[in-house]
Formats: structure tokens, C-alpha cells, sequence
């Protein structure tokens, strides 16, 4: 039988510059075939050409054939009747690419209405059934509301309802977990790839993530810069990759535990107590407290919406703290930013997670870098410069970056400049908000490396905030698990890694993919076992804990458990819980 | 969809359309005040200006009395909220009739003169501006960019000459002087409100069409648009149904702003066609200090104002599900 879907010698050129070239594939029918690769790698491109779109006027030349059907030679009639109907697109943020003005049901219904293959009524009682089948909650009802209404992993699940409506033979995901939780993404997989198999669709697979991947794919295609790199069965790529660049990325998405542990030295540098902090009338943080030695790591983890960035900005002193003291080598540190000396400023920097944002576009990196020099240390002409030649040796940049433009440089490039800015300053302490998560892992894994070495050389107390459990594992002395605003474990890496966990901190390091296939088939979403709500003093993961106690956790406030390098707050003895989460 | 969500929607909005209002007479009450204040610091009153440069100190002081320009100025404010809250703004010192009466004669012209041109540019405004916004960089956003831009930028006397030049003076097809009264007949009204009508809707149009351009080309980048592409939404109802809710909040405002402008901003207009409006009212009412007319004028235009900036604010609010649901 020939292949359902085959790409022949394919090539996309925007302006002078080929942004895929000579790309050919092949997928038989109701096999799901990935595209990997880092940002610029042309895998988006790719996939939206198979509908005949390319963004910024781009055009598309080579073979592109589903069935019968030469998609490239499609005038727009043509391609107006394949879209939606016979391919569909699962697009990266379904909180963007869902209008937010109509109704999900009226978006959902959409494309079997301008297709004319149902009419209103049937669409939605067609929708709702998929609402059900992709175990979204209240499917009756879940069409009325608008996209704001609802979380990202809804919004993402109710996307592919929107693009199986039509029973398309083939679908397109292009990223469509990246932007959720480790939580969340194992349920919207296993709800993606049973809905897939039961409309036997063909499917494209976008991603960077290896470990997702490996759960989704029966073939993988790994692109760099527009070129395919290497092409087979998803079994071989994964565990005998032959092409060298293949090799890093694998590399890069499993993180190497570090070489040299911190010299953890005298005094907490950085002591946070009972740290109380809201916006508004909406309290994000519940009596946080953590120490942090000079040179020591201390990695935050949790969801979205878990107050892991508040914190950071609770120390800064960017939002005051309702109370509780934050303290920097024995002097109390001043509630709000407006309390606070330039001394005080300088020594604790933030670096923030969106360099795009956080670099003012109209400096070049030398004004930028030079910044904190002049106003913390007095630096200025020769001295100055020298010293941004200093710091871009530092982190790796050529000298003579210091010219150019902010906007000109690459992701990596941006958040390495960010990093040297907050260096600038000479802090004692470095707060690191999702610096990693932005870029791309080979990237990523390389800024990581170069805050590690800092760290060491310097002497710096890093903060490091991240969703990623496994980097921050890797990467830190200490570890904070936030869940709803408050500290649920603390422990420091060795008593981490022998394994006794809050079952929040657990459910979290369960939901991290593994790399082979078969991993999501086997990882259970437990369900919480008590319908509650969240009372005051109750544990906050008790609405979606699965091993809570009926009468306890749902009546007082959780004990604090304290055992050999670790603490966390549970119901359960210690040694039930060793034995729950083992 | 069903019917149930919109309804209660509608519900929930109520509250925040009343403060809204609440906020606007608020608004209308300090205006009042402002505009009470500067009518006062005007050099020169209403006796003054009646009895003339040869008028003795005391007549002029004997018909401010009369007049009741002597009392307080709180006390007159507070007389005078008083009438125009009942309806009635006083009397016309010059005129010698009730402002009421005096402002009835001239506010429909005015309002026809207005909804004439509203009726001719929105329509025209919009299809411009999605237009131009659709075919972005291409040949006709750049013709309709230039023109739009020169409408902008010509000043409305220059209109309104050159439209009497071509189309009274060369064609003789219009009438160059706006004969309004009420026992022309419709056809007449039409042909005399024609030329002024075109000279005001040069600006709004250009004005309104480039506002539009700029909301319905920001919403076109949008994700979800290129979502809706790749679900094989015909253009046009990607236009129409996608965009267009999410882009009518911004166009209203720019609507309302416009058409505020169609009474107040008239003058020129109404100046070169002698037509018998409330703005000429106004600058009469200035020239001759007759303060009741003059205030009067002010807190009519500045009460449409507010009505239209509300409006708009009330189908920004319902076209927007977040703030709907607030």
C-alpha cells in the first residue's frame, strides 16, 4: 500500500533565505510521525505547509501529496475545502488560537458548518460527544462558556475536539502541550492519542520535547536549520541515534547531575521567615521560610499559579511582603523596593524569564551592561568598558557583541546578556525565574552549565525557579515544592533523592515523561479521593490529592513531618508515605 | 449555543453600564461647573454689551440688576443647575426669549445635519478601513492610506470652497447656501444639507476609516485568525465573524468621537453654508455675552458627548465576554 501521506523534496523560501530545504517524508495511514528540532528548525513550517499555509508570504515549492490530492498545486477554493475538513491543526497555545469573543461550542462546531457536512443541531451533539470522549469536565454544558473561562489544558483538549470534528484524515499538532504543566500534558496526551487512534487519523507531531515524543510517535524526523538530520522508526532514533547532532539533543534533554556539590560554608547568607505575601486582596504566598548558604542552589518548583515567581519577587522586594522577615547576612531587608538602599539593590538581582521582554530593545548589549556598572559601582569610560569585555567573556559572548543591538541577537544570546546584567551588579544573591524555559534545551542545558560555573566561581546564592522538576533536581543543594502558595516539602538534595516525597512533589516527578515508548500508557493519573474545597488551614493539595484521609486532611491542618535533611507537611507518617509513593 | 448564557450575561452587565452612566453625570455636573466659571471670567457682561460704549456706570448697573447679574456668582450657578436640570436654561438676554425656545429653533437642524452625515460616513468609514486593513502593503491600503491621509490633513473650509466652486458655481447642481426650513420639502432639505454634509464627512471618514484600519489589522495578526484560516473559514466570515467582535470596541470609540465632532465642530461648516445650526448659535452667543445660550450651547454638546462616548462604551462592553462577565 502506499503512503497516505508523502512530501516530496520539499522547500520553503522566505525572501532570499530557505527556511526548509529539501525535506521528504513519508507516513502510512494512521501513523503518527514527530517533527523534532529546536526553534528555527523548520518544523512548524513544515507542518503548516501540508495545508498549503506558509506565514510571512513565504512559498512552498515540492511535492505535497495526501491521497491522491497534490496539496502544493491547490488553488485557495481548493485548499479552503481540504482545510478542516480533510487536515486539521492543533495549534501551540490554544488560549490564543481560540477567539475570545464566541463561544467554544460555536468554534468547535465551526468547521463541520462552513463545510456543510452537518447541520447546527447535529455539529453540537457531534462536539459534545467528543467533549466526553476527550474526558473534559461538564460536556453538556462546557460549549456555552468563552475561551478566558477555562484553563489551558481544557482549552488545548477542546482544541483537538475542534479539529476531530470532521473526522480529518490528517491531524497536525504543532507543539500542543509546551504550554502546560507536567500535570496536565500526561492527561491531554493520553486524551489526544486515544482520540486520534479512534478517528484513525494520520498524524504530524511538532514538538522539542524527546520524552513527549517518545509517548506519541511511530516515526521521528529530526530537523535542524530546515534540513532533515535524521529519519526512522521512533524506537531507533530514540535509543540508536546515528546522527551527531540527534546525539545532543538527547544529550541535552536529560539533564547530568553536576559534578561538584556546593561547599555549603558558615552562615545562611539569605534567610526568608515566615513569609506572608498577596495581590490585592488575594493571598499567593503562606508562610514561606528557606536559608541559603553563600554558593548554594536552592531550586523552587511547582505549577503554574503555585507562587514560585511571587517569591522571587517577594525577595526583590518588587511586591512587599504582608509579613514575616527576609533577611541578607544578619540585616533585615526592607519590605518594598522603595525602603531599600542601592547597596541592598545590589545585592540581590533578578534575572527574568523572558529576555525579549526584560532587555530594553533600543540599547545595544555594552548600554545595557553598562547600566548597573555606572549606577552600582561608579564605572564609567574605559573602566566601564573593560568591564563589559569582562562580563561577555564571562558568559561566553565575543567582545564585540557589546555593539550590537539587543534585538539582534539570538534567544540564548539575549538570556546570557541577561544573566551578565544582573552579574554586573556583583550580587550576593541571584534570583533565576524560569531563565531555561523559554529556550531551547540545547540552549538551555548551556545557560545552565554557565550559571552552575558562576555560581561556584562567585560564590553567588542562586534562587533558581522552574516547573522542571528533573533540572532542578540535577542542578540544586536544596529543593522548595510550592503548591498553592505554600511550602508543602523542603529538603535538601541528598534527602531528595532517597525518595520520600509529599504526594504533590510526586505526582509532579510522575508526570515527567520518560523517554521510551509505552511510559504513557503506564503512568496512572490517580484521582483525588475527597471532593472538597480548600479550607484555610486545610492542606491546599487535598482537592487533588489521591491518597488523602477521609476525616483528617479534610478536618485539621497538616503536621510537619521532619526526618533527615528533609520536611513536609502530611497527614501520613512518613513510612506510609514511602511506602504510597515508592 | 444556547440561549440561557447571553440572557443572564446581559444581567450581569447592568450594574457596570449603570456606573458608567452614574460616572457620566458626574462628569456633566463639574462640566456644568467649569463651564459656568469660565463663562463668568468672560470680559464684558450681557448689560454692558446691550446699552453700549455710551451707557452711564449706574444704567449698566440699574440693567445688571435687573438682569440679577449681581448676585452671588454660587447663587447663580445653583439657579442656574436648578432650571437646566427642570429644562429650563434661563433667558436668552439678547434675544429676549427662553433659551429653550431659541435652542428648539436650531438643535434639529443640527441633529439632522449630524445624522445626515453620520448615515453617509459610518458606512463608508468602515468598508474603508476593513478594506484597507484585508489587503495590508498592497496597492489599495496605499491609494486608500494617501487618501485618507490628504482628507485628514486638507482643513473642511477648503472642502466645503471647493465643493461649492465645483458643484454650485461650475455644475449648479446644489445649492451653495443652506436653505433649511420647515416647510421645505425632503428633496429640498437633501439637496441644501448635500454640500455640507460632503465637507463634513471628508474628515470623519478619513478620520473614523483609519481607526478602523488600525483595530481590524491589529486583530488580523491574531493566532486565532490564522486558526480560523486553517480551518477553511472563507475569508469573508473570518472577516465578519472572527474579527469584526473583536474588533468593534476599539471602532465605536473612534465612531463616537468622530460624531461628537458632527455638532460642535460644525461651525466652519455651518458658517460657510449659512446654515442654522446650534455651533453658529454658540459663537453668537459668545460675540453678544449672552451667557444663559452660550451655557447652555456648551452643556448640550457636551451632554452628547458623553451619551456617545457611553454608547460606545456599552457595545465595547457587550461585544467583550471578560468585561461581560465582570
Amino acid at each position: 500500500m502506499s503512503a497516505h501521506v508523502s512530501v516530496r523534496n520539499l522547500r520553503i523560501v522566505a525572501g532570499s533565505k530557505a527556511i526548509v530545504d529539501g525535506v521528504s517524508f513519508e507516513i502510512a495511514r494512521g501513523k503518527v510521525l514527530a517533527l523534532i528540532g529546536e526553534s528555527g528548525s523548520g518544523k512548524t513550517t513544515i507542518a503548516l505547509a501540508l495545508m498549503g499555509h506558509s506565514r510571512f508570504g513565504a512559498t512552498i515549492s515540492g511535492e505535497v501529496l495526501l491521497g491522491e490530492t497534490r496539496v502544493d498545486q491547490l488553488d485557495e477554493a481548493g485548499l479552503q475545502a481540504l482545510r478542516g475538513r480533510r487536515v486539521a491543526y492543533v495549534a501551540q497555545s490554544a488560549a490564543s488560537a481560540f477567539n475570545p469573543s464566541r463561544t467554544i461550542m460555536s468554534q468547535v462546531t465551526e468547521p463541520l458548518l462552513v463545510h456543510r457536512l452537518a447541520s447546527k443541531a447535529d455539529a453540537e451533539v457531534r462536539a459534545v460527544d467528543l467533549f466526553r470522549a476527550l474526558a473534559l469536565p461538564f460536556p453538556e454544558s462546557i460549549g456555552a462558556r468563552y475561551p478566558h473561562q477555562l484553563s489551558g489544558g481544557q482549552l488545548q483538549r477542546l482544541m483537538a475536539a475542534m479539529a476531530l470534528i470532521t473526522r480529518p484524515e490528517l491531524v497536525i499538532l504543532d507543539e500542543p502541550t509546551t504550554a502546560l504543566d507536567v500535570t496536565t500534558q500526561v492527561e491531554v496526551l493520553k486524551a489526544f492519542k486515544a482520540a486520534i487512534a479512534s478517528v484513525g487519523a494520520t498524524a504530524i507531531y511538532v514538538s522539542h520535547d524527546l520524552a513527549v515524543v517518545a509517548q506519541m510517535a511511530d516515526q521521528i524526523l529530526v530537523l535542524n536549520q530546515g534540513r532533515t538530520k535524521e529519519q526512522g522508526a521512533a524506537e531507533q532514533i530514540l535509543h540508536a541515534p546515528t546522527d551527531d547532532y540527534t546525539r545532543t539533543l538527547m544529550a541535552a534533554a536529560s539533564p547530568t547531575e553536576r559534578s561538584a556539590p556546593a561547599v555549603v560554608a558558615g552562615d545562611a547568607l539569605l534567610k526568608v521567615e515566615g513569609v506572608h505575601a498577596a495581590y490585592g486582596r488575594l493571598p499567593v504566598l503562606h508562610d514561606i521560610s528557606l536559608q541559603l548558604a553563600r554558593g548554594a542552589t536552592l531550586g523552587v518548583i511547582g505549577e503554574s499559579g503555585s507562587g514560585k515567581s511571587t517569591l522571587a519577587r517577594v525577595i526583590a522586594g518588587l511586591l512587599p511582603r504582608s509579613a514575616g522577615s527576609v533577611r541578607l547576612g544578619g540585616e533585615e531587608l526592607p519590605k518594598g523596593i522603595d525602603g531599600r538602599s542601592r547597596e541592598q539593590f545590589r545585592r540581590v538581582q533578578l534575572v527574568f524569564q523572558n529576555a525579549d521582554t526584560a532587555l530594553n530593545p533600543v540599547h545595544t548589549v555594552g548600554q545595557t551592561l553598562a547600566r548597573p556598572l555606572a549606577f552600582y559601582h561608579g564605572l564609567k569610560g574605559a573602566e566601564a568598558k573593560a568591564e563589559v569585555a569582562r562580563l561577555l567573556d564571562m558568559i561566553r559572548l565575543p567582545a564585540d557583541l557589546a555593539t550590537r543591538n539587543v534585538r539582534q541577537l539570538s534567544g540564548g544570546q539575549k538570556q546570557r546578556v541577561n544573566l551578565a546584567r544582573a552579574l554586573a551588579a556583583r550580587p550576593d544573591v541571584l534570583l533565576c525565574d524560569e531563565v531555561t524555559s523559554a529556550l531551547d534545551t540545547v540552549v538551555g542545558a548551556a545557560i545552565l552549565e554557565l550559571i552552575d560555573e558562576l555560581r561556584r566561581e562567585l560564590g553567588i546564592a542562586t534562587v533558581f525557579i522552574s516547573h522542571d522538576i528533573s533540572t532542578v533536581r540535577a542542578f540544586c543543594d536544596q529543593v522548595l515544592v510550592l503548591y498553592g502558595g505554600t511550602a508543602v516539602e523542603q529538603a535538601d538534595a541528598a534527602a531528595f533523592a532517597r525518595g520520600v516525597h509529599h504526594p504533590y512533589t510526586d505526582l509532579l516527578m510522575h508526570s515527567v515523561p520518560e523517554m521510551r515508548a509505552g511510559w504513557l500508557e503506564q503512568a496512572v493519573t490517580r484521582k483525588a479521593v475527597l471532593p472538597s474545597e480548600v479550607g484555610d488551614d486545610l492542606c491546599r493539595f487535598l482537592p487533588r490529592c489521591p491518597v488523602a484521609i477521609d476525616g483528617r486532611c479534610n478536618a485539621e491542618a497538616a503536621p510537619l513531618r521532619a526526618g533527615d535533611g528533609f520536611a513536609l507537611l502530611c497527614h501520613h507518617e512518613l513510612q506510609t508515605l514511602r511506602e504510597l509513593t515508592a | 449555543m444556547s440561549g440561557s448564557a447571553p440572557h443572564s450575561a446581559m444581567f450581569g452587565v447592568l450594574p457596570l453600564i449603570g456606573k458608567r452612566f452614574a460616572s457620566a453625570l458626574i462628569t456633566l455636573l463639574l462640566v456644568s461647573a467649569v463651564v459656568f466659571t469660565i463663562s463668568g471670567l468672560l470680559p464684558g457682561d450681557a448689560a454692558q454689551e446691550t446699552l453700549g460704549q455710551s451707557a452711564t456706570p449706574e444704567q449698566v448697573a440699574a440693567l445688571r440688576h435687573e438682569m440679577g447679574l449681581d448676585r452671588p456668582a454660587l447663587t447663580r450657578y445653583f439657579a442656574w443647575l436648578g432650571g437646566i436640570v427642570q429644562g429650563d436654561p434661563g433667558q436668552s438676554l439678547v434675544a429676549n426669549l427662553p433659551v429653550r425656545e431659541v435652542i428648539a429653533e436650531r438643535l434639529p437642524n443640527s441633529l439632522m445635519l449630524a445624522a445626515f452625515t453620520a448615515l453617509v460616513s459610518v458606512p463608508l468609514a468602515l468598508a474603508i478601513g476593513i478594506a484597507s486593513a484585508i489587503s495590508r502593503g498592497g496597492r489599495l491600503d496605499r491609494t486608500l492610506n494617501v487618501l485618507t491621509l490628504t482628507a485628514v490633513a486638507v482643513p473642511e473650509f477648503l472642502v466645503a470652497t471647493l465643493g461649492v466652486l465645483i458643484f454650485s458655481v461650475k455644475l449648479l447642481w446644489l445649492p451653495s447656501i443652506a436653505l433649511v426650513s420647515e416647510d421645505a420639502s425632503l428633496w429640498d432639505t437633501v439637496r441644501s444639507c448635500a454640500l455640507p454634509v460632503l465637507s463634513l464627512s471628508v474628515v470623519v471618514i478619513a478620520q473614523m476609516a483609519r481607526m478602523t484600519r488600525a483595530a481590524v489589522a491589529d486583530q488580523l495578526d491574531r493566532p486565532y485568525v490564522e486558526m480560523a484560516r486553517l480551518k477553511g473559514v472563507p475569508f469573508r466570515r473570518v472577516v465578519l465573524f472572527h474579527v469584526m467582535p473583536n474588533a468593534v470596541g476599539p471602532i465605536v470609540n473612534a465612531v463616537a468621537l468622530s460624531l461628537s465632532y458632527l455638532l460642535g465642530g460644525a461651525i466652519i461648516v455651518e458658517t460657510i453654508f449659512n446654515f442654522p445650526g446650534l455651533a453658529s448659535l454658540m459663537v453668537n452667543a459668545v460675540t453678544s455675552r449672552d451667557m444663559p445660550l452660550l451655557q447652555a450651547c456648551a452643556m448640550i454638546f457636551c451632554a452628547i458627548y458623553l451619551m456617545l462616548v457611553l454608547v460606545a462604551d456599552v457595545v465595547a462592553i457587550l461585544a467583550n465576554p471578560r468585561l461581560r462577565a465582570q
